[in-house]
């Protein structure tokens, strides 16, 4: 039943990526509607599958490979949805959906196997720590996601050649609020993160932090962000400055994801 | 003798770079190119336009050539070199003249297609030629033309629709960086009629406030007056920098007023909130590395251009439209000059029938002795009459378009067949 879901909304999520995207290249205003109209019924169809499989595993579906990476596109469409509903920003759709979609395709290629949890990560700190910490990476998703359209629009207005994104993005004011909004929700959701998985660790391991490679990827990633955030609201950095620094942060949020889990073992992996 | 020819030479933003046009502007006013002008002999009639964007002279003359060479020398040569006057610098002769003036009276050939500016620009600048009586017969009559002409495409065409002008440009832009421009801060630096036009614009769009620094104090505090803004002196431009968000510069300055040293050190005090520079004024007010600092966008003319080039579909539909009319005044213009060669040789014509037929007349009335002032009247008229039938078809000949035989070739017939041009006709007294 959830496998069937899940295959449905990959689907409809690829529906609304051709959407947003042809709306982008034609600038019709019906097809954004439409765009937004499929995204939100895939969303829909998505937070159905979480549930159902919620029901089959018995547990938060945020443990193996696959569940974490549905979980996180579902958090990124939840807080590209959240954010669209209170700002309007241009465009955005068009960037998001596609990298939705490319989640969901790698979920889709990775085992969906239902494995038992393992006694240390029976806890209720479970869903706590992954829920928010997916959360965080979302809004850090967004941000990323702000701070790469800021540097094309940016780009083209400062070098005076006005390309395909000149009309198409929304303007620099907007896109630095949406990156400035991202990063004010996303970093204390990551720093509450952090700390959750910290007491989850004295619980289960005993220690509260133990340098297990994703803890110091993780740490890193805290950093960089710390300094965008830091910066942010002492010296008044923006715009540019502050969109390289939220891309690059990004990259680590993925290595911390992924690189950590495939390159360099620790404890702290998936269920596999 | 032949019709003077009409010249035209110029340079605009198509053809030539800013930083040449800079060198080329008439910043000290007409009064003193156009006398130095009247000096040269070649010239009959001339008329100086200069704006930012492109700086024309027109004028007719007998010798095209020479009188080419000597304008150029006199007005550009110092400024630029032989090669560069080769290369920047447009020639049109008669008809081609004609329709660029048109296309430049109607806003076609400038930067922003469509704008009205030009029209009172060019007004103005005929206004000068007439005051300093160097504008005639052909010349009056061209202009006119192109000011009714500009007025025919205004409003038989869409092409001043979009209210396009390089304030609308610049509108565009600061709302690509501002998002709105609601609570914005406006510093006009110069208080130019340029530089007016946009404020108005901007404090349309909703800006908070506008400040305006000016050289003459006076002038800054009557247009700050105006906008309810704050006048402020020209030294204090770099402490204004603080506070406002988009600059526009159009001093008559000759060197930069603004460096990237100046702006640098604002941007910390601004906690790096963007800072959008426009600058038109022709020499430039501000210095072009200003737009490497992050956050600060600087925009000269030339660059507003691209933005306007991007709503340029809609507009161009238009445009064909209007060279339509203006190849129509064209050819109208061209016929009325055509038969401005034709009329001396008709003058002549005619005043040698006359001569003819009076002479005659006087012959016969000499005979009769009685004839009373009805009867002297009466033939006085009939003079007059045959002088027009014996005119009627060389006239017709001239007037009528003949696709074969062109209009100097049948000025020339008509001249050699009534022996126009033969000493023995001037002193004819046959």
């Amino acid at each position: 039943m959830s496998f069937l879901l899940f295959q449905t909304s990959v689907v409809v999520y690829l529906l609304a990526t051709a959407a947003y995207l042809v709306f982008f290249l034609t600038q019709k205003n019906t097809l954004r509607q439409t765009g937004r109209a499929i995204f939100l019924v895939a969303f829909a169809l998505h937070a159905a599958n979480l549930v159902t499989r919620a029901v089959e595993t018995g547990h938060t579906p945020i443990t193996s490979h696959h569940e974490t990476i549905s979980f996180f596109a579902w958090t990124l469409g939840c807080c590209y949805l959240s954010f669209r509903w209170r700002y309007a920003v241009k465009s955005l759709g068009a960037f998001v959906s596609p990298l939705v979609f490319a989640l969901m395709l790698i979920a889709a290629f990775s085992s969906r196997g239902m494995m038992p949890l393992p006694p240390a990560l029976q806890s209720w700190w479970l869903p706590v720590h992954a829920v928010i910490t997916l959360f965080a990476n979302g809004f850090l998703a967004l941000s990323c996601i702000g701070s790469i359209m800021y540097l094309l629009q940016e780009r083209e207005i400062k070098q005076k050649r006005f390309g395909l994104f000149y009309t198409r993005l929304p303007s620099l004011e907007t896109l630095d609020k949406l990156n400035h909004h991202c990063l004010s929700l996303g970093f204390p959701l990551f720093t509450l993160g952090l700390i959750t998985g910290s007491l989850w660790a004295k619980q289960a391991w005993g220690a509260y932090w133990q340098w297990d490679p994703k803890e110091t990827w993780s740490l890193i990633t805290w950093f960089l962000y710390a300094a965008a955030v830091h910066q942010r609201f002492t010296v008044g950095w923006r715009g540019r400055r502050v969109a390289i620094l939220s891309i690059v942060a990004f990259l680590s949020v993925l290595f911390t994801l992924w690189g950590v889990s495939f390159l360099l073992k620790g404890i702290h992996a998936y269920v596999s | 003798m032949s019709r003077d020819a009409i010249v035209l030479l110029g340079v605009n933003h198509k053809t030539t770079p800013l930083a040449v046009r800079e060198k080329l502007a008439l910043s000290a006013g007409y009064e003193e190119p156009l006398r130095a002008l009247g000096q040269l002999a070649e010239l009959r009639e001339y008329y100086l336009l200069s704006t930012c964007n492109r700086v024309e002279v027109l004028f007719t003359c007998q010798d095209v050539e020479e009188a080419q060479r000597r304008v150029l020398e006199l007005l550009f040569g110092r400024a630029i070199t032989a090669s560069e006057l080769e290369q920047y610098v447009y020639r049109h002769v008669n008809a081609d003249a004609v329709e660029h003036l048109f296309l430049v009276a109607s806003s076609l050939d400038s930067m922003i297609v469509g704008e009205a500016q030009i029209l009172g620009q060019l007004k103005e600048a005929y206004r000068h030629a007439t005051k300093a009586g160097c504008s005639g017969f052909i010349l009056n009559k061209l202009l006119h033309k192109s000011f009714s002409v500009a007025k025919r495409v205004r409003t038989e065409t869409m092409i001043g629709a979009n209210a396009v002008s390089i304030s609308y440009a610049a509108v565009e832009l600061a709302r690509k960086i501002f998002g709105s421009l609601a609570g914005k801060k406006v510093m006009l630096v110069g208080a130019g009629e340029m530089a007016e036009l946009a404020a108005e614009h901007l404090v349309r769009q909703g800006v908070a406030e506008v400040v305006v620094a000016n050289r003459t104090l006076q002038r800054a505090v009557n247009l700050a007056r105006g906008y309810n803004g704050r006048a402020v002196a020209l030294a204090e431009v770099r402490d204004q920098l603080r506070q406002v968000d988009i600059i526009i510069s159009s001093t008559g300055a000759p060197d930069l007023i603004l460096r990237k040293e100046d702006v640098r050190p604002v941007m910390r005090d601004r906690r790096n909130r963007p800072l959008f520079f426009i600058d038109i004024a022709v020499p430039r007010d501000l210095d072009p590395a200003i737009n490497e600092l992050d956050n600060v966008f600087l925009y000269d003319i030339d660059d507003l251009h691209n933005v306007v080039e991007m709503n340029k579909s809609e507009r161009d539909r238009e445009a064909v439209k209007a060279q339509r009319i203006i190849a129509e005044e064209k050819l109208k213009f061209c016929g009325w000059l055509a038969n401005m060669e034709s009329t001396p040789t008709i003058v002549q014509l005619r005043a040698m029938i006359e001569r003819q037929v009076r002479a005659e007349v006087e012959k016969t009335m000499g005979r009769f002795e009685t004839l009373d002032e009805r009867q002297r009247q009466g033939l006085e008229k009939m003079a007059a009459a045959i002088t027009g039938k014996i005119m009627f078809p060389a006239l017709r000949y001239l007037k009528t378009d003949n696709h074969c035989v062109s209009l100097p070739e049948r000025i020339k017939t008509i001249r050699e067949l009534y022996l126009l041009d033969s000493a023995a006709n001037e002193q004819e007294d046959l």
